[in-house]
């Protein structure tokens, strides 16, 4: 066992995949000769050569399209989009074509692509770099939407997606890239996709996060303890499709739930979550299904992501809320 | 101060001085007499006939898919008369194992690259088993968003390079689909890479409606290529001749490792842009459309061949009768098809599926059962 950071998580998880599978190619802009723009594939174009990890020229839609064509000539794919705000750029290629590839071909072709994309707010980027972007994947059929919020889940969870035989978007966290340490096994190992994992249990209030808000969360549920408060906090960790078995596990334990997203607040995961548990678990609910987002706004200019990003204290006053309701 | 260069400022004149350089490339006239002995592909006299023949077929094809859709027997149709020695003059420079990435227009490549003809009308009637190729034939799915084909051919292209192939990744777009941005990404990454892909605009002039002159300010769309640095050419695509050539040198080039090619072939649909309500007499006048006519590829073709002794009335008649049968026995196979149902699209989704689908797949498992 080795301490981690996220981001050495996935070059890791990156490295036991080049071995592992000879079909794995990683590519996308600044990859190669650089490692990434944040070194998530540091050194790697070293040790597996030019043929299995390459620079693209800078153009998302090609690069889609470079997964596309690869994956049908029997490829693993695994591209980076530099920042998720650019998925734009490539939004046909990842929801009109790699999404639909399986389907539109009766099953005849498929895509066994990973697309990995940091994204996030919280580290004071330029516009369209750290936009919260899941929902529009998640509401492409034919996609799996995976966010990791630790260094070990990060790597099984890229492990998976590498394996997988569908597309699935691995989006990564920007403040998580560095921020934590933790024991991440050198060997090889997966963490199922579709999986959420309670990060802490408790008996009074459930709260279901992803990303860098599993541990703003934590953090809320800290606090609460000190006032008495038993509170469980689940990582979706995949976004599409949902762990619907233990989000309703969860909240007909607890009777009372509040769901947290970095996005802002109109038609996200969040919603999603609260109309699961609508829908399964009305009867257990002691209190209303509560969320905590940003605001329905664009994603915000730098000097305002303090006071836009919903953080600890949000979660806490919302918490508070449902539990006293 | 340096030595002045002759182009140093003038960037009006060197572009003046490029495009005057695009020429279109012609081997066989409007009349069917050869007027570039040097490049005469010099086929065999069974490689002329089978050429001609799929050219007739694929004309009596489009003629009665046109007929099939107005009695409501087929869908989704964008014909293709006009257009069969770009077509199909292209696919006749391929291999087998060479990858097509078609438009929605270029079904007939796909055709004779090895999809069964009931499967293309079940294609056109929006039936998912007309998208499943058969083994070892390398054919996409008509492509619907105008140039996403272009990317994909790129990728495509890079996997057989990299498996060592020696084959090629072949695609299609009209002159609107060079306006795309994804044209132009998919001729820069597979000049970046020198992947073996041959692009091919079939120019019929008409984007739907728009006219190929408000498509570009570029004197051809061919010139395009030397902007993503790769060999570019414009061919006359009624000449089957030309455009045979124009291909089989842009594969054997890709195979050598020489990278891609851009094609334009100068063409024409005389049809509609699809049978879904296109009326091109708002845009198009009869003398635009007869002027074309007399460039008919066919005719040429069959000028040409007649005049070798190669063909005839008979012979002719004899490929559409074929034509004519083998069509009919296509759509009563497409009739046969068991319908789809909701528990098959499902299916197709993924792999295996994931927790919501399985919910979706009882609940219609069961209204199917009903």
């Amino acid at each position: 066992m080795a301490q981690m950071t996220m981001i050495q998580a996935i070059t890791d998880a990156l490295r036991c995949e080049l071995k592992n599978d000879e079909n794995v190619l990683v590519f996308g802009e600044d990859v190669g000769v650089n490692g990434g723009v944040f070194r998530a594939t540091e050194g790697l174009q070293q040790e597996f050569g030019e043929s299995r990890v390459f620079d693209t020229p800078l153009a998302e839609s090609g690069i889609g399209g470079l997964a596309v064509g690869l994956a049908l000539t029997g490829y693993r794919p695994v591209p980076e989009i530099q920042f998720f705000g650019f998925v734009f750029e490539v939004m046909d290629s990842i929801s009109g074509q790699l999404a639909r590839m399986r389907y539109r071909s009766g099953g005849v072709y498929s895509a066994p692509v990973t697309i990995r994309s940091p994204f996030g707010g919280g580290v004071h980027t330029p516009e369209m770099h750290s936009d919260s972007l899941e929902g529009l994947m998640a509401q492409s059929p034919g996609l799996k939407v995976v966010i990791p919020s630790t260094p070990y889940d990060a790597k099984g969870l890229l492990i998976s997606s590498i394996r997988d035989n569908d597309p699935v978007i691995f989006l990564e966290h920007l403040k998580l890239y560095r921020s934590i340490k933790e024991e991440v096994p050198e060997e090889s190992y997966t963490i199922p996709i579709g999986k959420a994992d309670v990060k802490r249990e408790g008996s009074d209030l459930s709260i279901f996060a992803y990303g860098l808000m599993v541990h703003e969360s934590l953090r809320a549920a800290e606090e609460l303890e000190k006032e008495g408060y038993s509170v469980e906090v689940v990582d979706l960790r995949t976004v599409q499709p949902l762990d619907i078995e233990t989000i309703i596990a969860s909240v007909e334990k607890t009777n009372r739930a509040i769901v947290v997203q970095e996005a802002q607040k109109q038609a996200g995961i969040a919603a999603n979550v609260v109309a699961e548990i609508t829908e399964r678990a009305i009867l257990s609910l002691e209190a209303p299904v509560l969320r905590v987002t940003a605001p329905d706004t664009v994603y915000p200019f730098p000097q305002a992501e303090n006071v836009w990003l919903p953080n600890y204290k949000d979660i806490l006053e919302t918490a508070k809320k449902v539990l006293t309701f | 101060m340096g030595e002045k260069l002759s182009n140093q400022y003038n960037p009006a004149a060197l572009l003046n001085e490029i495009e005057d350089k695009f020429q279109m490339f012609q081997i066989l006239n409007e009349k069917g007499e050869i007027v570039n002995e040097e490049y005469d592909p010099k086929l065999s006299d069974e490689e002329l006939i089978e050429l001609m023949s799929r050219m007739v077929y694929t004309r009596i094809l489009d003629q009665r898919s046109i007929s099939l859709n107005r009695q409501g027997r087929l869908g989704f149709y964008a014909p293709t008369a006009g257009q069969e020695a770009s077509q199909l003059a292209s696919h006749f420079a391929l291999e087998k194992a060479d990858w097509i990435l078609p438009g929605y227009r270029d079904v007939p490549q796909i055709v004779w690259h090895g999809l069964p003809l009931w499967q293309a009308f079940l294609f056109s009637r929006g039936h998912f088993v007309g998208n499943q190729a058969p083994e070892g034939v390398n054919v996409l799915a008509p492509q619907i968003i105008i140039g996403a084909q272009y990317v994909q051919t790129a990728g495509v292209a890079l996997g057989l390079q990299k498996r060592g192939a020696k084959n090629v990744a072949i695609t299609y777009t009209g002159d609107g689909g060079s306006s795309q941005g994804d044209f132009y990404e998919g001729i820069n990454f597979a000049g970046a890479f020198k992947s073996p892909a041959i692009f091919i605009v079939q120019n019929n002039q008409y984007a739907i409606s728009t006219p190929r002159d408000l498509q570009t300010a570029a004197k051809t769309i061919a010139q395009k290529g030397i902007s993503a640095g790769i060999p570019c050419i414009q061919v006359d695509g009624m000449d089957a001749l030309a455009v045979y050539v124009a291909t089989r040198d842009a594969r054997e080039r890709a195979v050598n490792g020489e990278g891609p090619t851009l094609i334009e072939t100068v063409c024409y649909r005389y049809g509609p842009h699809t049978m879904s309500g296109d009326d091109p007499t708002r845009y198009r006048t009869s003398d635009i459309d007869n002027e074309w006519a007399a460039k008919d590829p066919i005719v040429r073709f069959r000028n040409y061949l007649e005049g070798k002794g190669l063909w005839s009335e008979e012979k002719e008649t004899e490929v559409i009768e074929r034509a004519k049968e083998e069509i009919k026995e296509a759509i009563k196979k497409a009739d046969e098809t068991p319908k789809q149902k909701v528990t098959d699209l499902i299916s197709n989704m993924y792999e295996e599926l994931p927790v919501n689908l399985q919910e979706q797949y009882s609940i219609f498992k069961e209204k199917e059962s009903r």
